[in-house]
């Protein structure tokens, strides 16, 4: 399969590779996909007091397009506010990377990722809200 | 930009420089261009000679003998002929067919048309190690079966067949048995009365022959009738019409006397570079290996690489050139049947690559490619969350996964 240039730079150099404490409360993570579908993603985000995101990392089992979906992912959500970052949609990604249509579900993958580290975020968050 | 290493020959191998210089002799004005069929004059005698040698070459490759050879364009048509032929030939004896879910398609495809047109087929599971289960196939046995086909050489997999043990379960109830033999010609021996096969299909690009261009090996002894799928001129004896191509009939018997006269020698060097490769993955943590290793050819080796996903490892390694059993690369995101057959878990099976040498790989070409996969490997799981959690001794079949 021919891949495009940006897919090709993510994939060679991709951005942002690693992980935080998951325990750590300013921490949200998202884990997406299955290993038996080929493709699994965790997304994790450093949120501060504001509300933004400082940081972004991520791993992914799978294949090219959804290593550079993830790692795209982690360079835009760096420095929106989290409601920013819900908003972004799989077809952006795709369409920044020109992902062919059997590649689409990689994108999915992606956004589906950055709503779960949300999501893991805010529970996180407001439990510790009650506890103080 | 340096030619990738081609470890990918159970796709296609390179015509053999001899076989093409051959050939060519067989094309222009002042060759042997003539029609073989051609019974007037010199032009269709040579040519016919030609054919006729090939088909020599041919038959003496699997010990058969010149007759029994029938042209086709490829071991796909050959399967085709083969199994629909002899069904639709011997469909009054009955209507039950035997094979193997881990057969090409072009004998599963094959198959499938065959139950639309009313026959019933059973698709044996394969043991783990990829061989036919012998009590298995006795016991899936009807009044009503007419034909067994059981591919002699896996192509994802490589391993062998005993095509022989089962031939002596057929043979005493007179149910033919059938074998697509396009991976091992040239690469094991293939002796048809050993193997007590009644209908074999070959391919000449596996064997650095031309692609386009292949054969059935029809028994004549007892003699082994099939209804002919492609009508004409009535060439073959009438099994297969159309104007033999005689260029890629001598390839493909260049090809074969070369493979016979190389064989034993070739293997050996060929087992020594697989087996320096297998040494080599298994310095790497979490390596698995598809498929038995004993009753295996000796140029393939299939291994999954545990937690790295099959097309990224393939786009890593753009310098090699392999195939993955992870049929992602086809569009489709399924992992390889042939895989998930012998029970390969779905990871284990989507991580999979097939490495298949031949008779232009060379021992730097494997130094390389070993090097080149440590490197790789450790890149690739240095980005995948599998990895950190198996390291971090996490149970993966304990994580609720959301399938999507």
């Amino acid at each position: 399969m021919a891949y495009g240039t940006k897919v090709l730079d993510h994939y060679e150099n991709p951005r942002n590779v690693g992980s935080f404490d998951k325990n750590d409360p300013a921490i949200g993570t998202g884990m997406v996909g299955a290993p038996a579908c080929g493709d699994v993603m965790k997304l994790q985000i450093r949120v501060n007091e504001q509300g933004v995101i400082e940081e972004a990392r991520f791993k992914t089992y799978g294949c090219g397009s959804a290593i550079a979906s993830s790692s795209l992912l982690t360079e835009w959500v760096k420095g929106k506010t989290l409601e920013e970052a819900g908003q972004i949609k799989n077809t952006d990604i795709a369409e920044e990377l020109a992902l062919p249509p059997v590649k689409i579900h990689c994108s999915v993958l992606a956004e589906d990722a950055i709503k779960a580290a949300i999501e893991d975020y805010r529970k996180k968050s407001g439990k510790s809200a009650d506890a103080a | 930009m340096r030619k990738p290493i081609y470890l990918d020959y159970s796709a296609t191998t390179p015509v053999d420089p001899r076989v093409a210089e051959k050939m060519c002799r067989y094309l222009t004005p002042d060759g042997e261009f003539g029609n073989p069929a051609s019974r007037s004059h010199s032009f269709g005698w040579h040519a016919e000679e030609a054919v006729e040698q090939a088909r020599a070459d041919v038959a003496a490759l699997i010990g058969a003998d010149a007759k029994e050879i029938i042209w086709t364009s490829g071991a796909t048509e050959s399967n085709n002929l083969a199994l629909k032929g002899a069904a639709h030939f011997y469909q009054g004896k009955g209507r039950h067919i035997i094979t193997v879910k881990t057969e090409h398609k072009a004998v599963l495809d094959t198959t499938r048309q065959l139950e639309r047109e009313g026959f019933e087929v059973t698709y044996l599971d394969p043991q783990p190690n990829g061989l036919v289960d012998l009590a298995a196939l006795e016991a899936a046995l009807k009044p009503g079966t007419i034909l067994v086909s059981v591919m002699h050489v896996n192509n994802e997999i490589g391993v062998i067949q005993d095509l022989a043990a089962i031939s002596r379960i057929l043979r005493p109830r007179g149910i033919l048995l059938h074998t697509d033999a396009a991976q091992s010609a040239g690469k094991v021996p293939v002796d048809v009365n050993a193997l007590g096969v009644d209908l074999l299909s070959l391919s000449a690009h596996k064997v650095y022959g031309p692609k386009g261009i292949g054969a059935l090996y029809v028994r004549r002894k007892p003699r082994v009738r099939l209804e002919a799928q492609m009508h004409g001129g009535g060439h073959e004896r009438g099994l297969r019409s159309g104007t033999l191509p005689t260029h890629q009939i001598v390839g493909m018997g260049e090809a074969f006397r070369i493979a016979r006269a190389e064989m034993a020698a070739e293997g050996e060097r060929i087992r020594g570079l697989r087996d320096r490769l297998l040494a080599g993955c298994q310095t790497i943590e979490e390596v698995y290996v598809n498929g038995d290793m004993e009753r295996r050819i000796p140029g393939n080796l299939n291994v999954s690489f545990n937690f790295v996903e099959g097309e990224s490892l393939i786009m890593a390694l753009k310098e090699l050139a392999v195939s993955s059993g992870s049929a992602c690369t086809s569009a489709s995101l399924e992992p390889s049947y042939v895989l998930r057959a012998l029970g390969r878990n779905d990871e284990l099976a989507h991580s999979s690559i097939r490495f298949t040498l031949g008779r232009f790989t060379t021992a730097e070409d494997v130094e390389y490619t070993i090097q080149l996969l440590r490197e790789k490997i450790g890149k690739l799981r240095d980005l995948s969350p599998l990895w950190e959690m198996y390291k971090d001794g996490i149970d993966l079949n304990s994580i609720q996964w959301a399938a999507h």
